[in-house]
């Protein structure tokens, strides 16, 4: 493990040390891959903080038992529909959905939501979908929900009954 | 900037109800971000590589292939490697359908671009574990296919 974590660090070094090179002998490929590297971190930015700052947010004022009744062990499809309605007003896409998905199941919800849950903050963003209707037009949103929205559903109960039957269990934060 | 505001506001109101807890989230907030940092910064870095390694040009020469299932296969991997925001992929796709690529063929790109994370790997793999993160990516990898191909025949494209 601590053999790995110093191969990252040499690696993430190496590739900084790339990127100042590229800049100071005006390398073109150097200076394309920075400006993307730049460009993305800006983006983060923009989302990130805020992202983790309702996380906080969350995991203090928001009661366990409240998660585990509507969606733990005993939820059904009532569970499904209010992660899916809640997963269409996140924004960020998956880096986003993957620390608030780990705070929903600390907080006791079951796997099967959890995983629907990514599913549906991956596909189912409501500006999103709206920005995707304006330029493919509604048909092809609505065949695409339509279709994706009970596979994500399916898939994750799936997986959560695969990893139940092996005791499955997400590292608890220290 | 309306997410700042946004977020502001609502610590704001955290903060007149209860100063001890809106603390403790901003305190729970700062260590949950110095964990993932690391595997958010090797992130950042295979993005700007593989941005670089698939520009715009590229994906469009890939996805404007003759044979659609063939483009639909070749646009589902190439989905599944990048990462692009909304604001990005949704007017590069509406730019391909003009120029005559298929709707399946943007089906399976879009939706593996958003449900496949090559790239998140390492985040996915800090909070569920290798095991999980293959399995879902995998499955989500053939949802994307599945939804691709019920579009392209309602759309017509396959029979």
């Amino acid at each position: 493990m601590l053999k790995n974590h110093k191969i990252k660090i040499v690696f993430v070094g190496l590739y900084f040390l790339f990127l100042v090179i590229s800049y100071l002998i005006g390398y073109i490929p150097g200076k394309k891959i920075a400006i993307h590297f730049l460009s993305f971190l800006s983006y983060m930015i923009k989302i990130l903080p805020c992202a983790f700052i309702l996380i906080g947010l969350f995991e203090v004022w928001v009661k366990r038992e409240l998660i585990e009744k509507h969606l733990g062990k005993e939820t059904g499809l009532m569970g499904y529909i209010w992660i899916i309605l809640f997963a269409g007003t996140v924004a960020g896409g998956l880096i986003v959905a993957l620390p608030v998905a780990y705070s929903l199941y600390n907080k006791g919800a079951r796997l099967s939501i959890i995983f629907t849950y990514i599913g549906a903050a991956a596909i189912c963003r409501i500006p999103m979908t709206l920005f995707e209707i304006s330029f493919l037009g509604i048909k092809f949103s609505i065949v695409r929900l339509l279709v994706s929205i009970p596979l994500v559903i399916l898939s994750s109960i799936f997986l959560e009954r695969y990893l139940t039957s092996k005791n499955y269990k997400i590292v608890k934060e220290k | 900037m309306v997410t700042y505001l946004l977020t502001v506001l609502i610590l704001l109101i955290s903060f007149l109800f209860n100063k001890k807890k809106t603390f403790k989230a901003m305190k729970i907030a700062l260590k949950k971000f110095k964990k993932i940092a690391p595997a958010f910064t090797l992130m950042l870095i295979f993005v700007s590589i593989i941005l670089f390694l698939f520009p715009d040009e590229t994906i469009s020469r890939y996805l404007g292939n003759n044979s659609k299932i063939l483009s639909m296969f070749l646009a589902s991997l190439i989905g599944s490697i990048t990462i692009m925001p909304g604001f990005v992929a949704f007017p590069l796709s509406g730019i391909l359908l003009a120029k005559g690529v298929s709707y399946m063929v943007l089906s399976a790109f879009t939706t593996t671009l958003m449900m496949v994370g090559f790239i998140t790997f390492p985040i996915e793999r800090e909070y569920f574990g290798i095991e999980v993160t293959v399995i879902r990516n995998i499955m989500s990898f053939f949802i994307a296919i599945i939804v691709a191909l019920v579009t392209g025949i309602f759309f017509g494209e396959i029979f």
